[in-house]
């Protein structure tokens, strides 16, 4: 065929912008997960000067330690920062912009671009902070943030107030997301001789027991609001969904049914909870009212149908694993049943969570899954919109029940070495990986809201 | 007719008595004898017996019957007819009956009864021992075994089906819990679906084979409560099953 000269020309415009995408497209590819999780592909120089302690009291020095140690863990566990170490900071403790000599901050080996310091103490049962967050770089207007808190000493107020000023700084400098430092994380432990639901901050500190139910407690899921908790009960009369309020620690009212109800899972106005039922006789997914009323299902397909996850951002989606194939598979569908797509192309995919911002999905997956087959069941991310996926973890066992942090930086996940299982974090592209416990068995870990 | 005459005779002597017994009030003077009339000359009224021996049988067995009359010039018994004034039969009803015999005679005529009860079948035995065990129930209905990450019935398991829902289907008030387990691979939660989807081919099956679907409930345990804990197929084969209990 002859082509004109403008057709030659416009093709070989389009020719050079179609290669000038797909380059684009290849670097943006290695950044995609770093992206589309706000981490971001610059990491900001930050240090952390321990806080000056004013005063003597006796609860001051411990108040102290703890606070410059969370503070430091809560900026490094942000994902954001390229945090100075303590042995590369200056040995100073300024307590007050008159005491920081920014220069000696920004110079190497530091290289600080920002450095976080302040004082702290206690006076008549208070704990008081002033914190401040400097540009070590610009001398002229050097202040970023500057904080104050007064509050009633326990034995948790310095951790609280690390945590608030963590957050506060992460929030200035991280794009506006919110810092996780007061999150909490729902899993089940079998620590006390049954499995139970167990409730931790972020960071793993202060692990309690929340149910006490001696039976088998299964997929906790905390509500949007923080302040109830679904649970499947598994007991001689099957699995049931249990609602337990965070504020009365009670059990409070959910209809029982057949028993053979799991793996609840919340909408994001936290009206609705959406759950695996055979009470038709297959597994399928229905969804009711927190009260139990408006029952319906939503899948019908001969195999186990189970996992729901509500896309967090909409609420007009869900993600789910369905067996409908033969091995389990993600598929995601509107919240209706319909639009049902299937996102993963073999293997044994398990354990779906939706990120926050409703772009990506964690799951487990095997992708050479079988009966003596090699590879490992690892935590993946998946880009809905484009279905690239990334592996997250490699080699350190069957990892498993990943669930994204408020800030979508963050997942936890459940890992499993020589049938021992514990509760581990990482940032979300697989990096800073770090146990959350260390005794019992921790399993089906989920990250609260907010 | 002598019956007549015989009914006024007793009619006078009747009103005889009536008046001696009033008249005994007033102290009058007696009042001359009445002649006696003159008995009637009537024939003696016949009399009657049956009886039978033993009365109560079982069905099948035979039982004497005996009669005997007097006065009687014709017996006849119903269901059995005429038979002589007095006698032995052997009877051999299916049923309890009751002999009805009927003797007449001059003198009138007069029954007499005799019943002989046949006894109910006896009773079947006892439905269902409610005491069947729980170690009974696992010795007899056996647990089927599944095909990794399958639920559907194996080959195999189909003669244990059968197996068990005949032996429901001879303790049909047991209750029966079939409950699905995994082996360790796999998910946690994917895992309770896919066992509860074994649980479901369990009664799937034992209701094709006839025992009624209104006595199955079905559980999964996914891979929280292991049979074999050790990591190799062998272990894994064991865990994959539907085991069936009593349902208390």
């Amino acid at each position: 065929m002859e082509a004109s000269p403008s057709f030659a020309s416009k093709q070989a415009v389009r020719l050079l912008l179609s290669f000038l995408f797909l380059a684009t497209a290849l670097a943006s590819a290695q950044d995609w997960v770093r992206t589309g999780t706000n981490l971001g592909a610059q990491k900001i120089r930050l240090a952390a000067a321990d806080f000056k302690m004013i005063g003597n009291d006796a609860a001051l020095s411990n108040a102290q330690l703890t606070f410059n140690q969370v503070l430091f863990s809560d900026l490094t566990n942000a994902g954001i920062f390229d945090m100075v170490s303590k042995s590369m900071a200056p040995p100073a403790m300024p307590g007050s912009p008159q005491e920081i000599d920014l220069a000696q901050w920004n110079a190497p080996p530091a290289n600080a671009a920002m450095v976080a310091f302040g004082s702290i103490s206690v006076q008549n049962g208070r704990v008081i902070v002033f914190g401040w967050l400097f540009d070590a770089k610009n001398t002229q207007s050097a202040q970023v943030l500057g904080q104050q808190y007064n509050e009633t000493l326990t034995p948790d107020t310095a951790r609280h107030i690390a945590h608030e000023f963590a957050d506060a700084i992460i929030a200035r400098l991280g794009g506006g997301i919110n810092g996780i430092a007061e999150s909490k994380i729902f899993y089940i432990s079998d620590r006390s001789g049954n499995k139970e639901v167990w409730e931790m901050d972020y960071d793993g500190a202060n692990q309690q027991q929340i149910t006490h139910i001696d039976s088998i407690c299964l997929s906790p899921r905390i509500s949007p609001d923080g302040q109830r908790l679904a649970f499947d009960e598994l007991n001689s009369r099957g699995g049931n969904i249990r609602i337990y309020s965070m504020g009365l620690r009670r059990l409070v009212s959910f209809p029982i049914h057949d028993g053979t109800d799991y793996s609840p899972a919340w909408s994001p106005d936290g009206n609705s909870l959406a759950f695996s039922s055979s009470r038709s006789g297959d597994p399928e997914i229905w969804i009711s009212s927190v009260a139990g009323f408006g029952l319906h299902r939503i899948t019908a397909y001969r195999g186990p149908d189970v996992s729901p996850v509500f896309n967090p951002k909409t609420g007009d989606q869900i993600a789910w694993i369905s067996g409908r194939t033969g091995l389990p598979q993600v598929y995601i569908m509107s919240s209706d049943g319909t639009n049902v797509q299937r996102l993963t192309d073999g293997g044994y995919a398990t354990s779906v969570s939706w990120s926050p911002n409703g772009q990506l999905l964690a799951f487990a997956w095997s992708r050479n899954y079988g009966p003596g087959a090699p590879g490992g069941q690892d935590i993946y991310v998946m880009d809905i919109a484009s279905r690239r996926w990334e592996q997250l973890t490699h080699d350190i066992g069957r990892t498993d029940f990943p669930s994204w942090s408020p800030d979508g930086r963050h997942i936890v996940f459940q890992r499993t070495v020589h049938g021992h299982s514990e509760i581990w974090t990482m940032l979300a592209d697989g990096t800073g990986q770090q146990a959350l416990t260390t005794v019992g068995n921790g399993r089906m870990p989920n990250w609260s809201w907010k | 007719m002598k019956t007549y005459r015989k009914n006024s005779a007793l009619a006078i002597a009747a009103l005889a008595a009536f008046l001696i017994t009033t008249g005994c009030h007033h102290k009058q003077a007696p009042a001359p004898e009445a002649p006696a009339p003159p008995p009637a000359e009537a024939a003696p009224a016949p009399t009657a017996s049956i009886t039978v021996t033993p009365d109560t049988i079982n069905p099948g067995q035979s039982a004497a019957l005996n009669w005997t009359s007097t006065n009687a010039t014709d017996v006849s018994i119903d269901g059995i007819g005429a038979v002589e004034t007095s006698g032995t039969k052997t009877v051999s009803p299916a049923e309890t009956t009751t002999y009805h015999l009927v003797a007449r005679g001059n003198g009138g005529s007069t029954d007499a009864t005799a019943t002989l009860t046949v006894a109910a079948p006896p009773p079947p035995p006892p439905v269902a021992p409610e005491a069947l065990t729980e170690s009974e129930f696992e010795q007899n209905v056996k647990p089927i075994f599944f095909d990794f990450d399958a639920y559907t019935i194996r080959p195999d398991a189909q003669s244990v089906i059968a197996q068990d829902a005949s032996f429901l289907q001879s303790h049909p008030t047991a209750k029966i819990l079939i409950a699905g387990y995994c082996d360790e691979r796999g998910s946690e939660e994917y895992n309770l679906a896919l066992g509860q989807n074994r649980a479901n081919s369990a009664k799937t099956a034992l209701t094709q084979a006839g025992v009624d679907a209104s006595r199955i409930r079905t559980i999964s345990y996914g891979k929280e409560k292991q049979f074999c804990t050790e990591h190799n197929e062998s272990c894994w084969q064991q865990n994959r099953r539907a085991q069936f209990s009593l349902d208390q």
